[in-house]
């Protein structure tokens, strides 16, 4: 999912036009298992990604059943929770993604099309 | 073990009624009222206003836990750090820190920062429950505190989940045997702000924190435990540099050892009036009299008899300081503070106002523990009165049944305020007392003097004579008062009787000296009467001896001047002989 499509030129691209910012967005869905909530939240999230982000984006997906200490270190309690890590400031958006306006918001993107 | 063999005793009756499981904590006083502590792997409610001591409890019972039963334990924070927490209970000597690194405490730190966070459709709380799995697992914990975990209603808008989230939170615990206290702050009417009790149905317990004149106390309750007994009453408890402590309103048991050995009053005479012995040793001994008439005077000499014979004694002043106790008692001859020096006497001085009677009574535990004395005087525990008789009443008794639980000799002196209810104003606890000296002021002959007499002694013969007690410089002695016509004299007319008696002694004394003196002088004139007798009578001896031995020379000088005369008349001798 990694992307390198990040360049000051943006002619060919609309999302320059719609506000995007230009700057790749780190993106970590914590999940607990296969979980259908989960599964429903990671099929929205690469939906959104998709339409609105053009591949500038990276994004990790984590199981806390297999690793839970991260759990801890990164103040996770809500599942799923998408977290932006970068640009700053970190922000996280739980629930299983299918409010795409909100999950805009919260991540800080305009809407492509509206 | 004690409740192994209860358990065995009762088996049939075990079978029908399974004794519920306990996990101690360790707390003092708790599981005492709880007979055992909190049910064994159920989820406890603690809850309570702001400052009343629930994370206290919490994290008491987290940490004796890993430190004296062998059960690790979780803490998971939603509003302090790790860090934070570890400074809080720092102060009550505990080091979190290295539990942490000996793998007996796992601490999880639950950040919810509702500012930051988006809710985009359906969720749930997975991710503390893959926290607490994890943090259980990381160290096998067998206790886990959940530090106001209400606040996660804060941070999330959809209350209808965290509720059934909770409740699957709680049975989650319950199904892995994980004893749980769970902190909740009190709400308006009602136990908890979101109605945690409702989830939690086996243990409830509530804390308060209240002002009454100006003084704190905190109180617990236990609301409810499912399956056990336990006491209903409010239980005052305290937060010190030890921890948390709940005094049991009064000791379930009445079982206290009883002693035969004898422990002295430091005062001879007023030994002798406890058959020659004094005190039982463990015994409570309560001196009342007014103000002035020699408690404190008592009390010290008690003092110093016990450091004097190398026992140590507590010594609680509510009126003096230290200092002004012993500089006072150097005026009757009693020098305390070289036993303060050799560390035998203990004096704290402390005011009455200064804490809720609960702190009082757990400072004296604490002093108690530290120093432990064979002798505990408290002076005058009247002071204390001043806030509610009842209360005092219920502290003093538990303070008794500490101090006898401990074989300690317990001397209390209390003012009494004026003569009339001397003895009604400490009923109350003059009937827990064993022995009760009391001390009076007789007015008479325009001076008072003090009084003493025993009004009871369990146990033993005491004199029931009525003392006069005399302070000197050189201590306190009991006079035994002038008993006859019905009335004991006492002062200056104890004085005035034995100055009579004296005068009577006197003269008597003078009239036999002066018939001794006649008698004297007539056996002189008799005397020398005889003597002239005798040297008249010998003046007879000696005419008469010396006639009788004049008489051979006389008859020989007649016989020679016959012998003579006849020569010269020519008349021969022989004749003369044979004629005469």
């Amino acid at each position: 999912m990694r992307t390198s499509k990040v360049t000051a030129k943006p002619p060919k691209t609309k999302a320059t036009g719609n506000g995007v910012p230009d700057i790749t967005l780190e993106l970590r869905l914590y999940v607990a298992g296969q979980t259908p909530k989960s599964l429903i939240a990671l099929r929205n999230l690469k939906k959104i990604c998709e339409e609105h982000l053009q591949g500038r984006y990276r994004l990790h997906v984590i199981d806390l059943v297999k690793t839970p200490q991260l759990a801890q270190d990164d103040q996770i309690l809500a599942i799923p929770t998408l977290v932006r890590n970068l640009p700053q400031p970190l922000r996280k958006i739980i629930g299983d993604l299918s409010d795409t306006q909100r999950v805009l918001v919260g991540l800080d993107i305009r809407p492509q099309t509206k | 073990m004690a409740r192994a063999s209860k358990r065995r005793n009762t088996a049939a009756a075990s079978r029908a009624f399974p004794q519920l499981k306990k996990a101690p904590s360790g707390i003092a006083g708790f599981d005492e009222i709880t007979a055992g502590g909190l049910p064994a792997g159920r989820p406890t409610i603690v809850c309570g206003g702001p400052g009343c001591g629930k994370t206290m409890f919490a994290m008491e019972f987290l940490i004796r836990g890993a430190t004296e039963f062998g059960e690790p334990g979780v803490l998971m924070t939603f509003e302090e750090t790790g860090d934070e927490m570890a400074r809080n209970v720092e102060s009550l000597g505990f080091n979190l820190q290295s539990l942490v690194d000996k793998k007996k405490l796992f601490l999880d730190y639950v950040r919810i920062e509702p500012s930051e966070i988006q809710e985009t459709g359906e969720y749930d709380l997975e991710g503390l429950f893959v926290r607490l799995q994890h943090a259980v697992e990381s160290v096998g914990a067998k206790r886990v505190v959940l530090d106001t975990v209400e606040a996660i209603f804060s941070g999330f808008a959809n209350a209808g989940m965290l509720r059934a989230e909770i409740r699957r939170l709680f049975r989650w615990l319950k199904d892995r045997g994980l004893t749980t206290v769970i902190t909740a702050e009190r709400g308006e009417g009602a136990l908890t702000r979101y109605g945690l009790e409702e989830y939690v149905s086996d243990c409830v317990v509530s804390l308060d924190h209240r002002v009454n004149d100006q003084i704190s106390t905190r109180r617990m309750r236990i609301v409810k435990y499912r399956g056990s007994s336990h006491g209903t009453d409010e239980y005052p408890f305290l937060i010190d540099k030890k921890g948390f402590s709940v005094l049991p309103l009064s000791s379930i048991r009445l079982q206290h050892k009883v002693s035969k050995d004898r422990i002295c009053s430091g005062i001879k005479d007023l030994d002798t009036m406890l058959e020659g012995r004094g005190f039982f040793e463990g015994s409570s001994i309560l001196v009342s009299g007014t103000s002035g008439s020699g408690n404190s005077t008592l009390a010290a000499h008690f003092a110093n008899e016990t450091c004097r014979s190398g026992k140590r004694a507590l010594y609680i002043a509510f009126e003096e300081s230290a200092a002004q106790v012993t500089s006072n008692m150097r005026s009757v001859g009693i020098n305390l503070d070289q036993y303060i020096k050799k560390g035998l006497l203990q004096f704290r001085a402390w005011r009455p106002t200064q804490h809720g009677l609960e702190t009082h009574l757990l400072r004296i535990h604490d002093l108690v523990d530290e120093f432990d004395p064979q002798v505990v005087i408290v002076d005058p525990i009247t002071n204390l009165v001043s806030t509610n008789l009842n209360e005092v009443h219920a502290m003093l008794m538990r303070l008794l049944d500490f101090l006898k639980d401990r074989q300690i000799t317990a001397m209390f002196t209390t003012l009494t305020a004026n003569r009339g209810a001397e003895e009604q104003t400490e009923v109350g606890i003059s009937s827990l007392t064993d022995t009760w000296i009391l001390l009076r002021d007789l007015e008479l002959n325009g001076e008072r003097n003090r009084c003493l007499y025993v009004l009871k002694s369990r146990g033993m013969a005491h004199s029931n004579q009525i003392r006069e007690f005399v302070l000197s410089r050189s201590g306190v002695r009991l006079l035994p008062a002038y008993v006859g016509s019905g009335t004991v004299y006492t002062g200056s007319a104890r004085l005035a009787q034995e100055a009579r008696e004296k005068a009577e002694a006197l003269r008597e004394q003078q009239q036999l000296e002066e018939k001794r003196k006649e008698f004297s002088t007539r056996r002189n004139v008799l005397e020398s009467q005889i003597a002239a007798l005798r040297s008249e009578l010998s003046s007879g001896e000696t005419e008469f001896a010396r006639l009788t031995r004049q008489r051979p020379e006389r008859q020989r000088r007649v016989a020679l001047d016959r012998e003579e005369m006849g020569k010269l008349r020519g008349i021969a001798p022989a004749d003369q002989v044979v004629n005469s």
